[in-house]
């Protein structure tokens, strides 16, 4: 039976509309004659057609979120657009489907998408590849929105690959520089493994659920079958969401999979802010809150889930301490930051995981494009050792960034307060006293090293040199305009999600809680959670004032330290040596694998067949050729020898 | 019989004549000849209206056509090469050994038969019943045959030469 | 009249081995395709006297195609031979040899 006539009475009300469709379609229109125009170029058609089309989406979007909050809680949207693969038991739709879940990540991808393209219109405005850009960055929108919207995982996958391949083309965006390239072949081939893992883990699923009678990747059903799936086959459940999780690590850049990131920054600063912090490295997030019916059922799977996310949040602030280049500390930011939202969904505070997923979308964006401005003043300049004093200069730009770091630095009321909370409570209440500690410390670290970027870059002496400081100027209107606007969102967007019992409470949990699954919630008591708020907080000042004390007030307490603990900056520096410890362990073996199969198995052995028989065919022909004298005297005496023997052989035997 | 032996001897002396002269015209007159002496044998077995044909169609029309070619392009004599080449040594050679086979084929056979002729036996009526029962499907084919043959023979003829 | 019909086929073979010999040496293209013409008659004439021996019309009847096939034979044969004479001046069979390696 199809699964789809199998719902009970009490399934949720669902809207169908021609509408969804229409979101990712109109980046893709927009991605389209992108193309034509990077072909043809006419770069002006993309500055409308560019932002233009996203604007498009986001306000479609708005419209389809609208007809959302008009149907009851639970409700959703959808828009059947094709059968896409039907065989067997399997039948699949490409659905679109909105519900409150996809709801809040289809307004991310499109609002803040349409404000990073209009930033792009300023930053990108010298570039002759203007065209080929805004082209990749419609067609990432449209495949992020594909994976979104999609209503089941083979869907999913469509947007995972396609924002995969989008993230490697901007990565390598300027490919005439060797290194940019490699970094996008980094970023493709370790989320290959993710994506590897992510694929078997569909594969089992669809097996496990084929067993139990519905053969569907389809979330609903998923989500209606996860507990009859738990009783059947539990480890195999385990198995799924380990999978699965390897899958999110890789397109999450988090622990062991997180090495792609920091060289992703070698992308233009716009691509850094959408896809490699706002949007695409939240997808594995999004994922697991997605599947959260099936994590709750195997502990072992969420405990994993929260240690990675931890550990990542911990490890990542520690390399980003040292940096000194800005976006490489923005970069390690973004990977310590989506370690809180997986340890939020791993302790099982899904929408604390999601809410910090939105805030850190609207902070981390600002903080890139912030990045961008100073980066856009500083002819390309990025070592926060060589600024100072930009605030002088850069006034717009230095106010969006302060209060971009007050957000991700967790300093009431602004974004990150509530959601790095959130989940900071949910890992104490759920027992994980650990991981919350450990959560605590990053939270501290990640004070720490936003604001030493703030102080060395926007505060004290100036240290650029005279010729960039000649051309220092504040970036053009569309660039500074979405820097107020995500301002103003850093902001207030942690407002939707207060704690408990002040003013309209935790109004983001309500609104989520009918999609994502409801972890067995442990009640602590109003004081304890005042208490851990006052502690984070406390942690969060506390290492604004040693970066404050440390680079502003005595310049140079930060290298006597660095002295004191040498082996430690040593290796925080070389960033734990993994990169190197991943090059000697998996990538010398595999190069000398492959040189062996290159060199011996194909060179040797498959060419030397392949050639041999060639040759051998080319050297009989060329005796034999010589049979086709052309000479029709020689075919008739031919035939008269066949004649003869013929008649021989038959007289013969009669 | 020595009727028989006169007209054999004749149709192979002819018939040598056209392969063995190296004018291309006397081949062609050795031709008519030997057409003309089959047709005799025919008249001794009994087909007088094939024996007609084969004046008529061969001797009346394919030679003529032969010598016309012949005389239009002015084919002079064959230069006779030094010696054989080995592939028509060894075609001769052949040539000989299937000449012995198919008469010793023919030799060997059990003759029976030899019954006494219908009256009539070969004769145009008798002739045109078979082939307008039996082979009228291939009568039909053939003129279908003989058509495409005027139309290829012409556009061959006709083609003009690519320089 | 009553000669064997064994030495109407032993004509025929004979015929017939006359005109292979000139297929097979000769090089002018015209006097081939008249030694052809030797063959088929040869052939005609062990139809006709197989037909007499036999006491069936169909032997007749199958020369009379024969008949037919060969005058369309020498009629396109030498339509080809004028078209490559018109193009390569020369009538010797061995010297149009295009069809090789």
């Amino acid at each position: 039976m199809h699964p789809e006539h199998a719902h009970t009475a009490a399934e949720a009300v669902v809207l169908a509309t021609s509408l969804l469709r229409w979101i990712p379609l109109l980046p893709l229109i927009g991605f389209g004659i992108g193309v034509f125009a990077a072909s043809t170029n006419r770069r002006s058609i993309v500055h409308i057609t560019g932002p233009g089309s996203v604007l498009l989406a986001f306000v479609v979007s708005v419209i389809a979120v609208s007809r959302l909050w008009t149907l009851p809680a639970g409700g959703a949207v959808v828009d059947n657009v094709f059968t896409w693969i039907s065989v067997g038991m399997l039948h699949l739709d490409m659905t679109f489907r909105v519900d409150a879940l996809t709801s809040v990540m289809i307004l991310i991808i499109t609002g803040i998408g349409f404000l990073i393209h209009l930033y792009s219109l300023g930053y990108m405005h010298e570039d002759a590849d203007e065209a080929r850009f805004f082209s990749y960055l419609n067609l990432f929108v449209a495949s992020m929105l594909v994976l979104v919207l999609a209503d089941s995982l083979p869907v999913v996958f469509i947007g995972w690959e396609g924002v995969g391949v989008c993230s490697y083309l901007l990565i390598g965006f300027w490919y005439q520089d060797m290194a940019n390239a490699d970094a996008g072949r980094k970023a493709m081939i370790t989320n290959r493994i993710g994506d590897a893992a992510f694929l078997i883990g569909m594969f089992i699923l669809v097996w496990a659920m084929h067993d139990l009678g519905a053969a569907s990747l389809r979330f609903e059903d998923l989500n209606r079958m996860a507990p009859q799936l738990g009783a059947a086959a539990p480890h195999l459940v385990t198995a799924v969401c380990l999978l699965l999780l390897i899958g999110a690590t890789g397109k999450s850049a988090q622990i062991p999979l997180y090495v792609w990131l920091p060289d992703a920054m070698a992308g233009p600063t716009p691509v850094s802010a959408l896809i490699h912090a706002a949007t695409m490295v939240t997808a594995g997030v999004y994922m697991i809150a997605r599947l959260s019916p099936l994590y709750v059922l195997s502990p072992a799977a969420l405990d994993v889930v929260a240690t990675i996310g931890a550990v990542t949040a911990l490890f990542a602030a520690t390399m980003a301490l040292v940096q000194n280049d800005l976006k490489k500390i923005l970069a390690y930011s973004t990977i310590s930051q989506i370690g809180y939202m997986v340890l939020g969904v791993g302790v099982g505070s899904f929408s604390g995981g999601v809410f910090h997923l939105m805030t850190h979308a609207c902070f981390k964006a600002l903080l890139f494009l912030g990045a961008g401005s100073v980066m856009h003043a500083m002819s390309g300049e990025l070592d926060i050792h060589k600024m100072g004093n930009l605030k002088a200069k850069l006034p717009t730009t230095r106010w969006t960034f302060l209060v971009g770091c007050l957000a991700i630095a967790g300093v009431p009321p602004l974004a990150a307060f509530f959601s790095k909370d959130m989940i900071l409570e949910a890992a104490f209440a759920s027992g994980h006293v650990v991981l919350w500690f450990i959560g605590l410390t990053a939270a501290g670290m990640t004070a720490f090293y936003m604001f030493r970027a703030y102080f060395l870059a926007f505060e004290g002496e100036s240290r650029v040199d005279h010729h960039t400081e000649h051309h220092l100027h504040e970036s053009p209107p569309p660039m500074t305009i979405p820097l107020m606007v995500l301002a103003v969102l850093s902001i207030v967007a942690g407002w939707v999600g207060l704690p408990h019992g002040i003013l309209w409470g935790d109004a983001w949990g309500h609104y989520l809680a009918p999609v994502l699954a409801s972890h067995e919630a442990h009640e602590i008591a109003g004081s304890t959670v005042l208490l851990l708020t006052l502690v984070t907080t406390g942690v969060a000042l506390g290492g604004i004032f040693l970066a404050y004390s440390f680079y502003l007030k005595s310049p140079g307490t930060a290298d006597r330290i660095a002295e004191r603990f040498h082996g430690i900056y040593v290796l925080l520096w070389n960033k734990y040596w993994i990169d190197e410890l991943y090059d000697r362990l998996f990538i010398t073996p595999y190069v000398i694998v492959s040189k062996f199969f290159w060199k011996v198995v194909d060179a040797m052995l498959i060419d030397g067949v392949v050639n041999g028989v060639g040759v051998a065919v080319g050297k009989t022909s060329d005796v034999w050729r010589r049979l086709e004298s052309g000479n029709v005297q020689h075919y008739a005496a031919a035939m008269l020898i066949g004649a003869v023997v013929t008649c021989g052989v038959y007289w013969w035997l009669a | 019989m020595i009727a028989f032996y006169f007209i054999a001897l004749l149709t192979l002396a002819s018939a040598l004549l056209v392969v063995l002269h190296r004018n291309p015209i006397y081949s062609a007159l050795g031709l008519v000849n030997t057409l003309f002496l089959i047709a005799v044998s025919f008249v001794m077995l009994d087909a007088e209206l094939i024996a007609m044909l084969q004046v008529i169609v061969y001797a009346g029309a394919i030679v003529i056509l032969f010598l016309f070619v012949i005389m239009l392009l002015n084919v002079e004599s064959e230069v006779r090469s030094a010696r054989i080449s080995k592939i028509g040594t060894a075609g001769l050679a052949f040539v000989l050994l299937f000449a012995v086979e198919l008469a010793v084929f023919a030799l060997v056979r059990d003759p029976s038969g030899a019954q006494e002729l219908p009256a009539g036996f070969g004769s145009t009526e008798l002739l045109a019943e078979t082939l307008f029962s039996k082979g009228m499907l291939s009568f039909e084919l053939t003129s279908l045959l003989l058509l495409v043959a005027v139309v290829g023979a012409v556009v061959m003829a006709r083609r003009k030469v690519e320089s | 009249m009553n000669v064997p019909v064994e030495n109407y086929l032993v004509l025929a073979a004979l015929i017939f081995a006359i005109g292979c010999a000139g297929v097979l040496t000769r090089r002018n293209f015209i006097v081939i395709l008249m030694s052809v013409e030797l063959m088929l008659n040869a052939v005609n004439l062990t139809f006709v006297a197989l037909s007499r021996q036999l006491v069936s019309m169909d032997g007749q009847m199958i020369v009379f195609f024969v008949m037919t096939v060969a005058a369309a034979e020498v009629a396109v044969g030498l339509a080809i031979f004028l078209a490559i004479y018109s193009q390569r001046r020369t009538v010797n069979a061995d010297e149009i040899s295009l069809l090789r390696w």
